[in-house]
């Protein structure tokens, strides 16, 4: 699924064309029509989070952004960021090469299950764990006995961010991949270069700017994750809370400062998109830019 | 599995990492929920997968799950058709902000929908006066599941509508018939069956939903509690056979829905080049 929804488009340029273009009037009502959906739901809601966060003063932001409980939860988000995303990575590369270099039977199958996090629910992703680990769970009397802790602890955090997370980079090699074909890797390999040297120095430069989209939209996505985590991770303050759950907590207690704060922690959560927006943006610009450059080439070439 | 002959080396290692992986991930842990529910037998899990309270919030979770897929059905085409056909100021700026939804974290987007859609905030205030109640309401969970299931709909007709041809548009035209006509008897045919991927990967985005929604939804039972809500209740509830049978149905329709997709997407497929 994902795989269309960060589709890199080509840089089609549409000439007006005569016969098959709406009068004006229709052209602008679209265009209002779809502005304003835009401007409504997707501006202002981004707009508003920032405008509540700063609603009780600067000192007031900064005061929320340092309580212990709110700290705690930045570090334990940046700990499952820093263990997954690196973990994604290695998995996204291993698959994309055995799905994009070669053919085999079931690779649809296989496809279709690393899209498998995409359709599930992520409190079902959640219970799964919690089936495996939890009290009650097939180990939870031997984890009692040995003293572990994977449920309401780290370990079933850093699970369940995994299993949300593992299919961005895999999505988004697997195209980019596909698309340079294996001739320059069997060239290299001709010449006698070894198997890691050929990813390394060849498929590695080829593919790059895709496995740094991948890893964009993976962090963001590990970062944010709430329900699955919710599910795992039983939210105790100061041990077990990240960043969008101490935002759940904040915004759950009565107080109205709480409510505040709660606008202040999630406007981390909301620059954190527009910078993840900001990368994939430029990244699509680029790739867009080369394709351009590439035709150009082989229009001269054909000349 | 068998490769094809191929000179590169390192399938069998990373076919078997990866395989290694998704079976640690995914196929492990959902075979151990399925095994559990099947411990239960039939009758105990068809009793707790349709209680009354379960059968409530799948009304809900399906039909709010539909009437946003429908919203973005119409806005999400008007947004994908503007975006490619026409030329206005900042529309690279319009294009990148489709995918907010997509970056923004669930429970940011739920925090700040409820707060924006409460009797006094920006948008709730002009819809007080008209009885419209938008935060905690069924309208509340439609609401929240369209803003984070746009990008997919979205995504999915812009580079269909790049690619499309337009000479067949031309020659209608040419042939007398009014843009209407042409619009209604050459374009929506053929964007027909990629609307309805982009209907189905929606819907399949808005049915597994939590966190936007647990915030803008008053979350009672019966009246406006999504299914993903009545798993984690129970559970919380240490009723672990009724939030696992519920889990098992909720696990088996995102798979029918993954291969419906994925249907759609071939059929959608044969009506380009």
């Amino acid at each position: 699924m994902a795989g269309i929804v960060n589709h890199k488009r080509r840089g089609a340029t549409v000439k007006s064309q005569r016969g098959s273009d709406e009068p004006a009037w229709v052209r602008w009502l679209l265009i209002t029509l779809g502005l304003a959906f835009v401007g409504i739901f997707l501006v202002l809601p981004l707009v508003n989070v920032f405008v509540q966060a700063f609603q009780m003063g600067l000192g007031f932001y900064v005061k929320s952004l340092l309580e212990a409980d709110t700290v705690h939860a930045i570090k334990l988000t940046l700990l499952i960021t820093c263990i997954t995303v690196p973990l994604n990575t290695i998995f996204g590369m291993a698959a994309a090469w055995c799905i994009a270099k070669f053919d085999f039977k079931g690779k649809a199958f296989l496809i279709t299950l690393i899209d498998l996090p995409f359709a599930v629910s992520p409190v079902v992703a959640g219970l799964m764990f919690v089936v495996w680990f939890g009290r009650q769970g097939i180990f939870g009397g031997w984890l009692e006995e040995h003293d572990i802790k994977i449920i309401f602890a780290v370990p079933g955090m850093v699970l369940a961010t995994t299993f949300i997370t593992f299919p961005f980079v895999a999505r988004e090699l697997i195209p980019v991949m596909q698309a340079t074909g294996t001739e320059q890797e069997q060239a290299a390999l001709t010449l006698g270069a070894s198997g890691w040297q050929t990813f390394w120095h060849v498929t590695l430069p080829s593919s790059k700017w895709g496995v740094i989209y991948g890893v964009i939209l993976c962090n963001a996505r590990a970062m944010g994750e709430f329900g699955a985590v919710s599910v795992v991770s039983g939210s105790i303050a100061g041990s077990t809370e990240t960043i969008p759950l101490r935002v759940d907590k904040l915004f759950h207690s009565a107080s109205m400062a709480a409510g505040v704060s709660a606008f202040a922690v999630a406007s981390l959560l909301a620059v954190l998109a527009l910078i993840t927006l900001v990368i994939k943006s430029y990244l699509e610009w680029r790739t867009e830019r080369d394709h351009a450059l590439a035709q150009e080439a082989t229009g001269e070439v054909g000349n | 599995m068998f490769r094809k002959s191929n000179a590169l080396p390192g399938f069998k290692r990373t076919l078997g990492f990866t395989l290694f992986y998704l079976g640690l991930l995914v196929i492990l842990p959902a075979g151990g929920m399925i095994f559990r529910v099947v411990q239960l037998g039939w009758g105990g899990f068809w009793h707790n997968a349709t209680s009354a309270r379960a059968l409530a919030s799948y009304e809900l979770s399906f039909g709010a799950s539909f009437f946003a897929a429908a919203v973005n059905a119409v806005f999400g085409t008007i947004l994908a058709w503007v975006l490619v056909r026409y030329h206005f100021p900042f529309k690279r700026l319009v294009d990148a902000l489709v995918d907010v939804p997509f970056a923004l974290p669930t429970a940011v987007a739920g925090l700040t929908l409820a707060n924006m859609f409460s009797p006094n905030g920006w948008l709730g205030q002009f819809l007080e006066p008209w009885g419209i109640k938008a935060a905690y309401s069924r309208l509340g969970v439609v609401i929240a599941l369209t803003f984070v299931s746009l990008p997919f709909m979205v995504r999915t007709i812009q580079p269909v509508l790049e690619q499309m041809e337009r000479e067949t548009e031309e020659a209608a035209a040419t042939l007398g018939a009014g843009r209407l006509r042409t619009f209604f008897t050459v374009v929506l045919p053929t964007l027909m069956p990629t609307v309805m991927t982009g209907f189905a990967l929606s819907f399949a985005r808005a049915l597994g939903e939590y966190g936007s929604v647990i915030f803008i939804s008053s979350n009672m039972e019966y009246k406006t509690e999504i299914t993903p809500l009545v798993i984690i209740t129970y559970l919380e509830q240490y009723e672990y056979a009724a939030a696992m049978s519920i889990a098992v149905v909720m696990l088996f329709i995102s798979l029918a829905m993954l291969a419906a997709i994925n249907l759609l997407e071939r059929w959608a497929g044969r009506f380009q080049s």
